[in-house]
């Protein structure tokens, strides 16, 4: 075999790689695709069934109507509203996991004290107990609090953590002991070496898992689902699943492909921008 | 400037004793070195006085307080780690002004400090920098920095020389040596390796499975070991050990390998005829020749230039370390006389330094 | 492994705990409690009466065909969708690691589906899968294909499932061209210098170096099947047609929330649990020998 064949094999197999890729990427982007343009065009035009390929001229029309009014048989809250209501619950969500996380993690590492592996054990424990196999006995909880209908109740029962705990119970304990001696030497407490080293070393792992909680938070739906049908807290994820309805054909298409597009751009939009904290985050956490 | 006392210091971590009552009294200003090998609990005894541990029994006093009970931060001590320890978020500034920023100086006063501080050590363009951008030499240099802002009553050096390469070890050495001297803060300095004490002590511990076996100058130590470990350990090559017996009234020894009796200079020893001892020499004083000389085989010649160092056998099998002048040839027959007013006399069942009686 | 140097103090740490501790017992240790409780007891829907009635609520789920029937349901469905989602990231994953020029260019256009929730993932399939609006839902029934998802309980499944793997792909995705790339050059070039040719090198070099990461995946991929696609099922098809695509965690649903019915309800949760909880053990078991490999 001859340098040139092996070239020549060499550029058949890296085409042939690109082909495979860009043919995946196009079927990714597909579903992406035809709801942008869907989300151009006005309702009539969907509703006859000529799926257009192309961009059409009512985006304007058709985004704002979803982000002022909503839309839909079932007539959603308008899209503005619901994109606040997902933003705060992904970003409360989100924020408080690491929080609490961070301290019980802090908490089980730096120091000994009775009932310590309980706690890490109770905590482990979560990961057990998805929403999904205590629906009822937690909603009648929620009921109990009176949270249903409010964000405090939207976001709070999701904010333990056994997986971010994990996370920062496992870098914690790469922390050098002299970082901790050293610190009591200079005289620092617990909490000052907290704020003044463990949390700016936690930098980097904190905007990690910042990523993958927003997604998980924004993408919430069985919990709202349960707990919400006031439609001022309603979020985009559920409120665009109710748009839908049974999926007659006469339906505000147009608005629904708008609200998709908005409902997906704020996570899509995250991931892309934090790939690098994105991909160190998913692989962290699986450890 | 202070006084350390420690007093029946002892530590047991579960069943396993690390200290066995360990006393010690540093003088204001004074510069002691603690050495011993790995596992002998010095560096347990250091961390016991900077209050990271609580000793099982003992006290520790500086300047006649008893800090025992105090938390590291109320000792008024600063503290070098091996790996320097220095935070990897904060600047070199921040790092040296963390600890006078939590007792609450004012600005002004922690930039003096730290300005002055910098100033002495030479760091003063790596102010802003973060540890990882810092060689070896430059955090070594910013660990002790953050030492002596705090302007404390005792320095702790744990190992602090033991990450660098061998040159920069030296050149370190002998500048903690001269800052040390020139602040006259009275120091304690963990090592292992024993050239790092014999420079840097104004006296040494020598720690050997828990217990302070020798507390003395650098050259008492060396000239007069307390026991065959101490006298093992320092000095390089080791000293070799020679088992004999005591001939002559306690007057001479003979070797256990035969030859003729090596006369005591410094007069004779106790326990009399027949008394089983362990001679030392140390390999510099071994010279080639002389009248009582006893033949070695040697099997090994390492020139070292300015000297050379045998390795050898006597008749009887017992290994023998010479270091002589100048170049040395692998010679058939030799023979290496001892200089008898550098032999060491110890017991031969407990290692102690058996010294001349009534002397 | 724990620190050797710690801070003093009992009441701190406990007060740092507090707040998770907290949420956990009153949100998951205490309702997980209540699911054990109740389906030990009969319930009338009015919650006026209730009495202990042992394992009869087991006995009813596990005798019930439709509880069965979700149970087949879940089992293709999580099957079909791991299947999916892992070859077609293996695929691209491999194709990527070839491509050393762009790979992070494919990467990031790989990604991003991971962000996309289920449900909005659920209503993008249904704009293309819809029989009267739906570019490919139309085009298959001008090809003489009946297609109707709402009508055809295979095609209901066939669609969620797409839905679901869809989604998944980006994940499985990271993990395998992560694990393809830490394989070390040397290996592959000892194989082709043994003179595999790369389809052999594939399979008996590449494949075996990528089996614990694809053991790990082939578990994230069922718990993400059985528990993250609720949204899937609920958004497109509501677990019809005729039960067809009703799963596990969708029966569990309609049961407690929409017919009241809490006993029946809880156990299925007790089951469910039951489940989960041997998930997990084989999740973290094979963690542990992740990290001694």
């Amino acid at each position: 075999m001859d340098a040139a064949t092996t070239r020549r094999r060499r550029l058949r197999g890296a085409a042939w790689a690109h082909a495979v890729l860009a043919i995946g990427v196009l079927i990714f982007f597909l579903p992406i695709w035809i709801t942008l343009v869907g989300s151009t065009h006005d309702t009539a035009t969907i509703g006859r069934g000529d799926v257009p390929l192309l961009p059409g001229g009512e985006a304007i029309a058709n985004y704002t109507a979803a982000w002022n009014a909503g839309g839909g048989r079932y007539r959603s809250a308008p899209a503005g509203l619901m994109l606040g209501n997902s933003l705060l619950m992904a970003v409360l969500i989100a924020g408080g996991k690491i929080a609490i996380s961070l301290i019980s993690a802090y908490a089980v590492v730096f120091f000994r004290f009775p009932g310590r592996m309980l706690a890490f054990w109770t905590i482990f424990l979560t990961l057990m107990l998805p929403v999904e196999v205590r629906i009822i006995p937690t909603f009648q909880v929620m009921v109990d609090l009176s949270l249903v209908n409010t964000m405090a109740g939207l976001t709070i029962p999701l904010i333990a953590s056994a997986t971010a705990t994990l996370l920062f119970r496992q870098f914690f304990l790469t922390i050098p002991d002299e970082y901790v001696e050293a610190a009591k030497i200079d005289g620092a407490g617990p909490l000052r070496f907290f704020r003044d080293v463990v949390l700016p070393l936690s930098v980097t792992n904190i905007a990690a898992l910042f990523v993958i909680l927003f997604i998980y938070g924004w993408n919430q739906y069985l919990w709202p689902l349960l707990i919400v049908n006031d439609r001022g807290l309603e979020t985009i994820v559920v409120g665009l699943a109710k748009m839908i309805g049974s999926g007659d054909t006469q339906n505000e298409w147009n608005v629904i492909m708008a609200t998709a597009v908005l409902a997906l751009v704020p996570p899509v939009f995250v991931v892309v921008a934090m790939q690098r904290w994105f991909v160190k985050g998913l692989t962290e956490t699986e450890k | 400037m202070a006084t350390l006392t420690l007093t029946g210091v002892k530590k047991a971590f579960g069943a396993t004793q690390v200290l066995h009552g360990v006393d010690l009294a540093v003088a204001d200003g004074e510069m002691v070195v603690i050495v011993g090998a790995s596992g002998c609990g010095k560096s347990t005894l250091l961390r016991i006085v900077a209050g990271l541990e609580t000793p099982s029994e003992g006290q520790v006093r500086i300047d006649g307080r008893d800090v025992t009970p105090l938390e590291p931060a109320d000792r008024d001590i600063a503290m070098v780690f091996q790996n320097y320890a220095l935070y990897p978020h904060m600047t070199v500034f921040d790092n040296m002004a963390y600890g006078l920023k939590i007792r609450g100086l004012p600005k002004p006063e922690i930039r003096r400090r730290v300005e002055e501080g910098a100033a002495l050590l030479g760091i003063q363009e790596l102010l802003a920098r973060k540890p990882r951008q810092l060689s070896g030499g430059q955090r070594q240099r910013v660990a002790m920095g953050r030492a002596i802002v705090r302007e404390p009553k005792l320095f702790l050096f744990d190992e602090p020389l033991s990450n660098l390469d061998a040159k920069l070890r030296v050149q370190m050495r002998a500048e903690i040596r001269r800052l040390q001297k020139r602040l006259g803060v009275t120091s304690l300095f963990v090592t292992h390796d024993q050239v790092e004490a014999m420079t840097l002590g104004d006296r040494l511990v020598v720690m050997h499975q828990g217990h302070a076996v020798q507390v003395a100058s650098p050259m008492e130590i060396w000239s007069r070991p307390a026991n065959t470990y101490v006298a093992g350990f320092i000095g390089s090559p080791a000293m070799n050990f020679l088992p004999a017996v005591l001939v002559d009234g306690g007057g001479a020894a003979r070797l256990a390998g035969g030859g003729a009796p090596i006369r005591f200079v410094d007069g004779p020893r106790a326990g009399g005829e027949g008394r089983a001892v362990t001679l030392g020499i140390r390999p510099e004083h071994l010279e080639v020749g002389g009248p009582d000389a006893l033949p070695v085989v040697v099997d090994l010649v390492e020139p070292l230039g300015s000297e050379s160092v045998l390795h050898g056998r006597l008749a009887d099998d017992t290994a023998l370390v010479a270091r002589l002048p100048g170049a040395a040839a692998l010679t058939e027959g030799m023979r290496l006389a001892i200089a008898p007013e550098a032999l060491h006399v110890f017991d031969a069942a407990t290692g102690a330094r058996i010294d001349p009686a009534g002397g | 492994m724990i620190k050797r140097v710690i801070f003093k103090g009992q009441l701190l740490p406990l007060l740092l705990l507090a707040p998770q501790l907290a949420v956990t017992a009153v949100f998951f240790l205490w309702p997980a409690g209540q699911a054990i409780y109740q389906s030990l007891l009969q319930e009338d829907p009015f919650g006026l009466r209730r009495e202990f009635v042992g394992t009869e609520n087991f006995d009813a789920v596990l005798n019930d065909p439709l509880w069965l029937n979700a149970l087949g349901n879940t089992a293709v469905f999580s099957v079909s969708v791991a299947a999916l989602a892992l070859g077609v990231a293996l695929l691209l994953a491999v194709q990527a690691d070839k491509a050393i020029r762009g790979a992070n260019l494919y990467k990031t256009m790989l990604i991003w589906p991971y962000a996309v929730a289920p449900a909005v993932a659920a209503v993008l399939w249904l704009f293309l899968f819809h029989p009267s609006i739906g570019l490919i839902g139309r085009a298959l029934n001008a090809a003489g294909v009946a297609w109707d998802y709402k009508l055809n309980g295979g095609q209901a499944m066939l669609l969620v499932i797409v839905a679901s793997a869809w989604k998944q792909v980006s994940y499985n995705f990271i993990f395998f061209l992560a694990g393809l790339q830490s394989i070390p050059r040397s290996v592959l070039e000892a194989a082709a210098i043994d003179g595999a040719r790369p389809f052999r090198r594939f399979w008996t070099v590449v494949f075996p170096l990528l089996s614990p990461t694809s053991f790990f995946l082939l578990v994230v991929n069922l718990v993400y099947a059985f528990f993250d696609t609720f949204g899937v099922i609920h958004a497109l098809t509501g677990g019809g047609p005729g039960n067809a695509t009703e799963t596990l965690i969708y029966k569990v649903y309609v049961d407690g929330v929409q017919n009241l019915n809490l006993g029946a309800s809880a156990a299925q949760s007790v089951i469910l649990m039951v489940l989960v909880v041997g998930l997990t053990m084989v999740q973290f078991r094979f963690v542990e020998r992740r990290v001694h490999y």
